[in-house]
């Protein structure tokens, strides 16, 4: 029995997508020309699928600070946080993160993903609860299939049904309740007021996973939970650093008396390599940043809403009503249409996601379109345009027609 | 093994859902014999918990396949509910 042979259906499952020259799953990208432009197939081409919400990927200070920090301490750390990893400058990024939240403690992770991986897996044990929404992302997902609490899952968004579950557990029981601010398929935010405050009825310590709302929602740029006024009820934030802040790193922030020493226990924290000092160092430049820039983030929030809107009114269907966030995602019959679509799309000039299941909820094919505070008026309108156009290629039949 | 009563509860909740008419019996398959997909699968584990007013871990479905599975876990379940 050949170990791969499990996999031969997904392969074929690839095989069969009608690409003719460009796959959605192994673009490279030749050059990058700034936040907003780049080469791909010898084409220069707008990227809208990048996450790079707040266009932080060459802020002058980010980039100073990382070529000085690379200069000064080298390429790597070599070592794990608790052995030689720690520099002065990971204990600067990580009080300057807690300021930022306005916490006692951070930790800072060398991804995104083990940030949620470690929180999860951690927090809840053998004889505690972990409630997550249906839609959570594969590390949320994953830290739960690593810890040894008791899983359970509420459909997206539901608030009813999740408190019909929260009612069901046994109420001394350790309970860690796991949402997101914004869910990154579709761009939809979370009902995060009425979540937060079933959790806390039912005696639920809460993590929201803020990774696409950091930098643009709430007036600091904090996310949902700040929009919203609700983050008194939540007792862990996570975060990344490689969408707002245009780098690559994650975080978790609390209030907890008791946090530092998940330090000592949380083995995606322990057993793995602290970020370089240079990623620190942008990371530090580009979250001071970001927390004086308010402009920015309106100006993101307009292309949002001129993105959504000028989609909507050319009939496409999207998958939110209006702007959530900058994600706008734009639904498609099936993964053939997609295929089609996003490969003319990319001849068109334009990269965005294409997005499937399993990476989708179920029945998703979606176009995944994420804007950036970088993009001018002019590439938001040259975006809808090709999208335009792109249907008409592909004879589409969009809503209006 | 579960009892009848059990079963027969869980057969009315697939009922809406059972597209291809399948004769539902214990040894019902839900991935291979009523081909539903993991959408479908998810608002029914949702319906059964509703029904009998308990919590179906995650951590459990991969190990569910057929109905009489399911209608085992359940009585376990509330069995140690009581």
């Amino acid at each position: 029995m050949d170990l791969l042979d499990k996999f031969d259906s997904i392969v074929a499952q690839r095989t069969a997508l009608p690409f003719e020259e460009a796959d959605p799953f192994t673009v490279v990208m030749d050059k990058i020309i700034s936040e907003t432009e780049a080469i791909i197939n010898g084409r220069p081409t707008i990227l809208a699928g990048t996450n790079n919400y707040m266009g932080m990927t060459f802020n002058q200070e980010a980039l100073e600070a990382a070529h000085k920090a690379l200069d000064d301490f080298g390429t790597g750390t070599t070592g794990s946080r608790v052995l030689n990893g720690t520099y002065g400058s990971h204990k600067t990024l990580e009080a300057r993160i807690a300021e930022f939240y306005g916490v006692e403690h951070c930790m800072v992770f060398s991804t995104g993903y083990q940030a949620n991986l470690g929180m999860i897996s951690t927090l809840a044990g053998k004889n505690d609860y972990v409630i997550i929404d249906a839609d959570s992302h594969a590390s949320i997902y994953d830290g739960c299939a690593m810890g040894n609490a008791t899983i359970v899952r509420f459909k997206h968004n539901d608030v009813a049904q999740l408190e019909r579950r929260l009612k069901r557990l046994p109420e001394d029981a350790g309970k860690l309740l796991v949402v997101e601010g914004i869910y990154s398929m579709l761009g939809d935010s979370a009902p995060l007021k009425e979540i937060l405050e079933l959790g806390k009825e039912y005696g639920c310590e809460t993590l929201v996973d803020e990774a696409h709302s950091m930098g643009f929602c709430g007036e600091k740029g904090r996310g949902i939970a700040e929009d919203l006024g609700v983050e008194h009820m939540v007792d862990y934030i996570v975060g990344t650093f490689s969408k707002s802040v245009g780098t690559i790193g994650g975080f978790a922030v609390s209030n907890h008396p008791k946090f530092d020493v998940l330090r000592l226990v949380c083995r995606p924290y322990v057993f793995t390599a602290s970020l370089p000092p240079s990623v620190v160092a942008s990371a530090i430049a580009s979250i001071e940043a970001i927390s004086r820039a308010g402009n920015r983030r309106a100006h993101l929030w307009e292309n949002a809403k001129m993105l959504h809107g000028g989609l909507k009114e050319a009939g496409f269907d999207l998958a939110t009503e209006k702007a959530e966030s900058p994600i706008i995602a734009v639904c498609l019959p099936d993964i053939e249409t997609a295929t089609h679509f996003w490969e003319n799309l990319l001849k068109e000039g334009v990269y965005v996601n294409m997005a499937v299941p399993p990476a989708t909820p179920v029945g998703y094919n979606l176009m995944r379109v994420s804007i950036c505070a970088q993009h001018t008026t002019e590439q938001v309108q040259e975006i809808i345009t090709r999208f335009i156009n792109t249907a008409k290629k592909i004879n589409l039949k969009l809503g209006n027609a | 093994m579960a009892t009848a009563e059990t079963l027969e509860k869980i057969y009315a909740l697939i009922e809406p859902v059972n597209r291809k008419s399948c004769q539902l019996a214990p040894e019902t398959s839900f991935a291979v014999d009523l081909e539903l997909d993991s959408l479908t699968v998810m608002d029914l584990v949702a319906d059964i918990e509703d029904e009998f007013d308990i919590v179906i871990p995650l951590n459990i479905l991969p190990d569910l396949e057929t109905i009489v599975q399911v209608a085992d876990a359940v009585e376990k379940i509330v069995a140690e509910n009581e």
